[in-house]
This record gives structure tokens, C-alpha cells and sequence, in this order.
């Protein structure tokens, strides 16, 4: 199964609930596409939600990468909510915690914005 | 967790370097340079490692190893042609399994790839494979073939996540 997303606003801050596998191929250019549309129509504030997603590989990680860089250059901030161990694992990893604001509850996420 | 880097990486240029005395080989098989074959990989080798006794986070480790091994051969190294193929081989012993990825791409020096976790890499968006690899193996060696191609060889021992 490859990603699903789906958006909510809560406040000023749209939410992406992400579900499945962010992996090279569909799941990581879904991934892509929606962010990019969402920073292209004005989202400033954008915090995806990574609990339900149950893998992600060094394609994905570029993808999360690629999706900060595109919110960033639009002026707009991204942050993570509800990564797995695993997913937390990767970013230590790839050193990329030192990029990501990473939450564990979803009022904390929003209000930091 | 411990953060490795890509210097490490040993680069062997014997391509029948020895693999190591009481492995039994378990796959030798060709794939095609597709993603339908990454994820054909990965489920043969996790079947393999399954019986092999490594319990649900070294499991995950192994599959996502072997994913990125194939990826690289697949994407990176054949360039998904339809003439060369991915060489999946796979040997288990009694204390560990030992999986060998190899591409029929023109090969690449470990010393031009660019260090995922310098600064000025950090926001790029790819090139963090290998580095994974390396990180959920306990061994990796990176075989450069003649005249081309390469070889990611990774060996994983069972318990290794208490050693």
C-alpha cells in the first residue's frame, strides 16, 4: 500500500494526515505533489502527520526533505507530528532531526506555530 | 544510536573476495532492473532471515537494507534498462545471513559521493542509500566489478542488536 493523504485545517495550520508507506515511487511523488500544491495555493503553516505511517525509506526521507525546502522557499514553515521509533531512528540517522521541528502531540504542534 | 559515516565504507576490488567459511549459498538468482524486482528481493531475503531466527526490528532493518541496496542497482546502477540485470545472491550461516546486491551500471567512486551528513548536504534530496544501508548492517563491503558495475555485500548476525 503506498501513502494516502488527506488535509485539515485546525486553526491557521493545515494537517496533513498521511497513512501507509512513503517509499520511492508513487507514495514519495503523492507526497510531493500535495505539498507542493498546498504551499503554491498560500499554506504557511503546514504540520504533517506521520502516525500512520508505517515505513519510509531514504526516498521518502527526500521527499520530507524536498517538502521542507518547498514550504520554506514559500515562506511557510513544516513540521512533524507522531513519527514512529523507526521513523525517529532515520532522522538521527541522516542527521536530519537538526532540520525538523518534531512533535509528539498535535495541540503542542499547533500552538508552536 | 550511534550515527555512522560513509568513510567506513571498505571498497574490495576482488570481485570473488571470500565470503566467509560455514555459509551455505540459500539465492543466486538475476532480476530485472525494475521496482517490481526491489520488492521481490526484499521478500525472498526476509523470508530467508525470517527462518533464520532474527526477530521484527532486525527484520525491518534487513528488508530496508536490502530495499535501498536494490534501489541503488535498480535506479542508480541500471538505470531501470531492460538489458542489464540485478544480481541477488544470499548465503546463511549459523550466526549470521549475508546478502549480495549487484548492478551492471559503470560503477562509481565511494570518494565523489557526497557526505549525506555535512552541512551543505543536509537538504538534499537524495543520497542518504548507502548510508542507511550501512547503518542497518553489521558489515558492508562495496565491490567495484571489471569492468563496471557494483556489488553492495552486507552481512547481518543474529542478536546483533544486544552485541
Amino acid at each position: 500500500m503506498s501513502v494516502k493523504l488527506s488535509t485539515r485545517q485546525v486553526g491557521d495550520v493545515t494537517v496533513i494526515d498521511a497513512t501507509g508507506r512513503i517509499t520511492l515511487g508513487e507514495g514519495a511523488s503523492t507526497f510531493r505533489d500535495t505539498v507542493r500544491d498546498l504551499a503554491a495555493k498560500g499554506n504557511k503553516k503546514i504540520l504533517l502527520n506521520l502516525s500512520d505511517v508505517t515505513y519510509i525509506d531514504s526516498s521518502g526521507i527526500g521527499e520530507l526533505v524536498s517538502g521542507f525546502t518547498t514550504v520554506t522557499n514559500h515562506g511557510g514553515v513544516l513540521k512533524l507530528l507522531g513519527l514512529s521509533k523507526r521513523v525517529k531512528d532515520l532522522l538521527q540517522i541522516t542527521k536530519l532531526y537538526t532540520v525538523f521541528e518534531v512533535f509528539d502531540d498535535e495541540s503542542g504542534a499547533v500552538r508552536s506555530f | 544510536m550511534d550515527i555512522p559515516a560513509l568513510p567506513r565504507l571498505a571498497l574490495v576490488i576482488d570481485p570473488m573476495a571470500d565470503i566467509g567459511s560455514g555459509e551455505v549459498p540459500i539465492v543466486d538468482t538475476l532480476l530485472d532492473s525494475t521496482l517490481d524486482s526491489v520488492d521481490e528481493a526484499e521478500t525472498t531475503v526476509l523470508k530467508i532471515a525470517e527462518d533464520m531466527g532474527f526477530d521484527e526490528d532486525e527484520l525491518h532493518k534487513i528488508g530496508m537494507a536490502v530495499r535501498e541496496s536494490m534501489v541503488n542497482a535498480v535506479v542508480h546502477g541500471n538505470r531501470y534498462s531492460a538489458r542489464k540485470k540485478v544480481h541477488l545472491r544470499a548465503w546463511k550461516a549459523a550466526d549470521h545471513l549475508t546478502v549480495a546486491i549487484g548492478d551492471q551500471g559503470e560503477g562509481f567512486e565511494f570518494s565523489a559521493v557526497p557526505n549525506p551528513l555535512s552541512e551543505e548536504n543536509l537538504l538534499r534530496q537524495s543520497g542518504r542509500g548507502l548510508l542507511l544501508v550501512q547503518a542497518f548492517v553489521d558489515k558492508l563491503e562495496v565491490t567495484r566489478g571489471q569492468p563496471g558495475g557494483t556489488e553492495l555485500k552486507m552481512v547481518k548476525y543474529l542478536g546483533s542488536a544486544v552485541k
